[in-house]
């Protein structure tokens, strides 16, 4: 939609007042505006050309969250904490859950980590376009920005909580292992598959506005369909496919297998991959159809 | 001949209003309709919507370097236009080129965040204007210096009074160089100091050869700033052209008559059925004209007596052409068209009604008009010294001249 020529426009600044544009040229940027017909292709160069607004919305948004809490950096941690010990006590302890031979905490708590990501992420996302409505409605920038912008805040909770992770591991007496270099995959599959989820609830909060009701049932109903409580071989083998047709099944699972020296299943993440790239894909094409009626709507 | 700036051809924007299923519909809803669809047939509940058309068949071209207001009465379609300028909704029909790096500032300080400081806000917001950050880091120190904030720029936003945060937010966004800038109405906020600095920065923007767009209602800053004016009623562009002449032809328009008032629960008697004003604003010492439709079953002879309300409801003047003037007229059997024309009225500025009865002088009220007629008196300066009797002084709302002798 937008031949760019770029021409940077050279500013001298003088002790007071503002710098006159350089001489116009012919070769000037120039947009385009025209009604959306059908489906609009995802501009991926304009993205990149807003990518310092990303950043600066992604800092926003993590400065905030540690500037809001009284617990701070202690929160990334915390929260799958306190989790793990209930579903240890409850799970692994009183059902007794079975844990691939693992301690139960520790395979419990390997599993919660990219789920609390997913989860938080997920949500924030989900709401970020109608809190930014007075954003939306003021300034144009692509939308797409803001479900991406508050999902690079979780990754620093992730962070800190792999950190904790990885020295409960030596606390138990699991060394780290090569398959720990998978990780950093692995954490980019649960980002591609929380950028899909959010992108999509986020246009479906300004679309319906009782949505926002159903996000957190969904990811509760979502965390019991994913194996974090309990391991994906709880499931039968020839029933397994089914559960890794959802794609955080594979990641989670991967994860574990890359911080708790598991073999892969890389049928399974393969999966789980292609189940969150549709998801992916279907998302960003539903945003993409609300958008131009987003700040006529919001 | 150097390409435009901004061309706009043939643009329309349609808003839907009243139907639940454009704006925040809920998931509910949408279910519901999704089952009694097809029980329901074609018939969508898109029936239940009005459209209206914001923008109609809206074309213009704005030269690089022109600086152009716009100007408009409320609901002209002003903000609609610079919003589908600014790429924040898409237009129904047409195009748009625009020709430069484009800014808008429609609000300002879009995106500050309350728990950031300052220093931080400054950077944000520069960041969503579209200011790369190395721009805002060497603006930086220009910019705290404008805003006057300079002890606080490291404490959170929400410690600052509103003035400062106006003050902060417009001095980031006053920064913003694009070629093309185009505001709305910002300058709505702040006290008269802030608005006069706003509006010298613009005008400094504007004088340095960029193209500038800018909506506003205050005639002199669009007289002291733009060459040429754009007005817009009802979606359309009436005029583009000098300022001068766009400025006095929206000032016509403002002082043309709101609808008529017209009597829907009519009596069988004699009655008025109608009225309107050719004026419905006028100065001191104007005259109004009334254009009323009568109705009587058979032929009477009938007045008119008229009171006029301040915006209190208290009744500061009476006239009538009877008893007062001393004149009846004739009434036809059927419909009556009568012109009054009442004045000079000797009123402060402000907001009037005008009630209005058919009577029988001394006699009876045949009918009395059920809405009172607003009309509004824009200047009030009797003797042309440049004083605005207002009748908000509450020192009353009628002036009359005053002459005076001294003896030594």
């Amino acid at each position: 939609m937008s031949d760019i020529d770029f021409n940077k426009v050279g500013a001298d600044f003088g002790a007071a007042g503002v710098a006159a544009p350089a001489a116009p040229t012919e070769t000037r940027e120039t947009t385009i505006i025209e009604p959306v017909r059908g489906w609009r292709s995802f501009d991926l160069k304009e993205l990149w050309r807003y990518r310092e607004l990303l950043w600066v919305l992604t800092e926003r948004d993590i400065k905030v969250r540690y500037k809001q809490t009284v617990l701070g950096v202690a929160w990334a941690i915390i929260q799958p904490l306190m989790l793990m010990v209930v579903f240890s006590v409850f799970f692994g302890r009183l059902a007794k859950m079975p844990a691939d031979g693992l301690p139960y905490s520790i395979f419990v708590f390997a599993g919660l980590l990219p789920w609390t990501f997913f989860a938080n992420a997920v949500s924030s996302s989900a709401a970020s376009l109608v809190g930014s409505a007075n954003l939306v409605s003021k300034v144009y920038f692509p939308r797409l920005i803001i479900p991406l912008a508050s999902v690079g805040g979780g990754l620093v909770d992730l962070g800190i909580a792999t950190a904790v992770l990885l020295a409960m591991m030596l606390g138990y007496g699991l060394g780290w292992s090569a398959n720990l270099f998978a990780a950093p995959l692995l954490i980019a599959g649960v980002v591609f598959i929380a950028l899909g989820v959010g992108v999509w609830l986020s246009a479906l909060n300004v679309a319906y506005r009782d949505f926002r009701y159903v996000v957190p049932f969904l990811i509760q109903f979502w965390m019991f369909a994913t194996p974090v409580v309990y391991p994906a071989s709880l499931a039968p083998e020839q029933w397994r496919w089914l559960l890794f047709l959802n794609p955080m099944a594979g990641f989670v699972e991967g994860f574990r297998s890359a911080f708790l020296d598991r073999p892969f299943d890389w049928r399974a993440i393969g999966l789980s991959l292609v189940a969150a790239a549709a998801v992916f894909v279907l998302g960003v094409i539903y945003f993409e159809k609300v958008e131009r009626r987003f700040a006529d709507i919001i | 001949m150097t390409a435009p700036a901004i061309r706009v051809e043939g643009l329309w924007k349609e808003y839907s209003i009243g139907g639940a299923r454009r704006s925040g519909q809920t998931l509910r809803e949408a279910l519901v309709e999704g089952f009694r669809a097809p029980l329901r047939g074609i018939r969508r509940a898109a029936d239940e919507e009005t459209r209206f058309w914001a923008l109609s068949d809206v074309s213009f071209d704005v030269q690089p370097g022109e600086v152009v207001g716009v100007i408009g009465r409320n609901g002209a379609g002003k903000s609609t236009l610079l919003k589908v300028l600014s790429r924040i909704t898409a237009p129904t029909k047409g195009r748009v080129e625009i020709r430069g790096r484009i800014a808008s500032l429609l609000e300002v300080g879009a995106g500050f965040h309350a728990e950031l400081t300052g220093r931080e806000n400054i950077r944000l917001n520069g960041a969503i204007l579209g200011m790369s950050s190395g721009e805002v880091a060497r603006k930086f120190d220009q910019i705290v210096a404008f805003s006057g904030v300079e002890k606080f720029i490291d404490t959170p936003v929400k410690r600052y009074s509103s003035g400062m945060y106006m003050r902060l937010a417009f001095a980031v966004a006053a920064h913003l160089e694009p070629e093309i800038l185009v505001i709305d109405e910002v300058l709505a906020v702040g006290d008269a100091e802030f608005q006069r600095k706003c509006l010298g920065r613009i005008g400094e923007i504007a004088g340095n050869g960029r193209t500038v767009l800018f909506v506003s209602h205050n005639m002199s800053a669009i007289r002291a700033l733009c060459p040429s004016a754009m007005l817009l009623e009802s979606g359309a562009v009436k005029l583009k052209g000098a300022s001068a002449e766009a400025i006095a032809l929206y000032v016509s328009l403002s002082r043309e008559g709101a609808a008529d008032i017209v009597e829907t629960i009519t009596p069988r008697g004699p009655h008025i059925a109608r009225v309107g004003l050719t004026l419905s604003q006028i100065d001191h010492g104007g005259t109004l004209v009334l254009h009323c439709r009568l109705f009587s079953p058979q032929t009477l002879r009938a007045a008119i007596e008229i009171e006029i309300h301040d915006d209190a409801g208290l009744p500061v003047i009476y006239a009538s052409t009877a008893p007062m003037a001393g004149v009846e007229f004739d009434l036809a059997e059927g419909e009556t068209s009568l012109t009054l024309k009442v004045g000079p009225l000797p009123l402060a500025r402000g907001d009037y009604t005008i009630h209005l009865w058919l009577i029988k002088p001394w006699a009876e009220e045949f009918h009395r008009l059920s809405q009172p007629v607003p009309f509004s008196v824009a200047h009030s300066d009797p003797c042309g010294v440049g004083f605005d009797f207002q009748q908000s002084y509450g020192r009353g709302c009628v002036s009359v001249p005053i002459a005076f002798e001294t003896r030594a």
